[in-house]
Formats: structure tokens, sequence, C-alpha cells
């Protein structure tokens, strides 16, 4: 055996990727700091949810989230039904962020604004419909996080009261965020600013954000409205 | 200045993963109208989502045409997810055991 073909040794290997001037991601430091945020408010949500799961294993009977999210629609309840129209607005609203990004990658300045106008319009429906969810069960039901109703379908459960409001308010205010953050990117679009830059890397870095929000979405709708 | 940039126009493959979010949403929210048995929907619950996190994660978010040093080190600390479950849920249960007496009526 010929000492070429061995395999380099541990210090080359070190040098060849983490030596420095190298980039060991292969990405700029600006989407890996968001991946390293996006990991770190995964756990974030993951505490809430696992938080909300031992909370609901504690009290047996849980309220039926399809009766107390259910919507009259002609005389007959529809369960869930506010929410899954919600899913589907955020759903659609990661579909214009995907154009949007594709947008920014041919460098295309009116279609990247057209899209992101429709990402933060979807987005601000979907708070509204949050508005409207919150505002029904604080003001119609008189549901807050620390009491909920003794009659059913709330049958005094407390914990439902906690969990939905820290659940969902964690969410939205994600989105909300979010909306405040496409807003300024998208002002800059139309302005030229990564025009002049030579880079619209700042749109997928804000993509990245915005597809985040409705990945943890997934799991809110799965685990506490529909399970 | 389409070529400045020397990225593939990915609409087709974001349209596909758009149309495959919203089957697997109509199929999260046809479960619960089912009522099927607490195991059966918990299992199609969790694989459902799962694979919608997937979708979003590898084709929204691009991280299937990353490096793999950046994918493990996103998706590997994810797998602590399944510590923090195992380290509250028994918590959970025991407050349960010792709860079920007083819960008669219920």
């Amino acid at each position: 055996m010929h000492s070429e073909t061995q395999a380099a040794p541990l210090e080359e290997v070190l040098k060849s990727d983490w030596g420095g001037g190298k980039s060991p991601f292969g990405v700029s430091w600006g989407k890996l700091m968001m991946w390293l945020f996006i990991l770190s408010d995964a756990f974030t949500f993951g505490g809430l949810l696992a938080g909300y799961g031992a909370l609901r294993v504690t009290v047996g009977k849980w309220p039926d989230t399809n009766e107390i999210f259910a919507i009259s629609l002609g005389g007959t309840k529809v369960p869930l039904l506010l929410i899954a129209i919600m899913t589907f607005i955020l759903v659609s609203s990661s579909g214009w962020m995907a154009l949007a990004v594709n947008a920014a990658y041919q460098r295309d300045r009116r279609n990247t604004v057209k899209y992101l106008l429709l990402v933060i319009l979807f987005g601000l429906t979907f708070l509204s419909c949050q508005a409207y969810e919150w505002s029904k069960l604080i003001f119609h039901e008189g549901v807050r996080p620390w009491r909920v109703p003794s009659h059913p379908p709330f049958n005094g459960v407390v914990q439902f009261g906690a969990c939905f409001f820290t659940l969902t308010g964690f969410h939205g205010l994600h989105v909300l965020s979010g909306v405040i953050y496409l807003s300024v990117i998208a002002a800059r679009v139309a302005k030229g600013v990564y025009d002049r830059r030579g880079s619209y890397e700042a749109v997928e870095i804000a993509g990245l954000y915005w597809h985040f929000v409705d990945l943890v979405w997934v799991f809110i709708f799965t685990f506490f409205y529909l399970f | 200045m389409a070529q400045a940039e020397h990225k593939h126009d990915l609409r087709r493959t974001y349209l596909t993963v758009w149309f495959w979010l919203f089957v697997l949403s109509f199929g999260l929210y046809f479960v619960d109208l089912m009522h099927l048995p607490t195991a059966l929907a918990t299992i199609l619950y969790t694989a459902i989502a799962l694979m919608k996190a997937g979708l979003i994660a590898a084709y929204f978010m691009h991280l299937r045409f990353e490096r793999l040093n950046l994918v493990y080190s996103i998706l590997f600390p994810l797998i602590l997810l399944i510590a923090l479950v195992a380290a509250v849920l028994p918590d959970g249960l025991s407050v349960l055991l010792h709860r079920q007496p007083f819960f008669e009526g219920r």
C-alpha cells in the first residue's frame, strides 16, 4: 500500500474546512444566524407544547376543542371551521413566500414585492381571524388564562385557558413580528436596496423565518386544536 | 437580469409542495372528523404533521439543498425535543394518578 492512498491526517482535514478563510456551512453568516435562531425558537415552542401535553394529561378529561371552536353555518355547527380556514391561509402565505424567494433569485424586483405584499396580506388575515377567535372566547365565553366557565364544554378545566392563550399567543406574536419584518424587507426591495447591494439574500432569510412560523402552526393545529 | 444569480427557477417544485401541503392539511382535518380510536388518531396526526414539517423544511426552507454540515447541525439537536417530552410527561401522569380518586362522576 502506498502512502498516497491513506486518508488525510485529522490535522489536514481540520485545516481544510475549519482552518479559516472557508465557509464550513456553505451559507452566509446572516442565513446561518437565522437558522440558529430558528433552532432555538423550535425549542421554545417544543417546551411550550411539551408543557401543554403534561398539563393536559393531569386533568383526565380535556374540553372538547371540536365543540369550543365550532362555527355555526346556516344552523349546523361545523367543527373547527375557523381554525381550518386559518390553516389554509397560513399554508397559502407560505406558498406566496416561496414564490417571493423564487422571484428574488431571479432578481425580479416587481414580482418579489408583489408576492411579499401577498404574504403580508395573508398574515394580516390570519391575525384578524385570531383576534376574532380570542375576542369570542374572552368576551362571549368568559375564558381567561386563569379561569374558564364551569359549564360544558369547558367543565372548569382552567389548564385549557392557560394553554390556549400561551400557545396561540406566542404563535400570534411570531406572525405579527413576521408581518412587520416582511414589511420592512418589502419596502427595502421596492426602494432597490438589494439591487444596489447586488444580493437579494435578505428576502430568502426572511422567508426562512416565515416558513418556520408556518411550520410551528402545523404542530399547534395538530396537537392543540385537532387532538 | 434573469441569469444574474445562477439559481434555478424552482417554481414548479414550490407549487407541487404547496399542493401537497394543502392535501396533508385536509388529511389532518379529515382524521379529526373521522373520530378514530385515540391511539390510531395519535399515530396519524404525528405522521402527517411530521410529513408537513418535513416538506416545509426540506423545500420551502431549502434544507434539502444545503450542505450536510448545516443540515445535521440543525436537525440533530431537535432529537432533544423527544427528551423534553419524556422528561415532563411522566410528571403529568403521576399527577393524574394522584387526582384520579377525586374524579368520580366526571
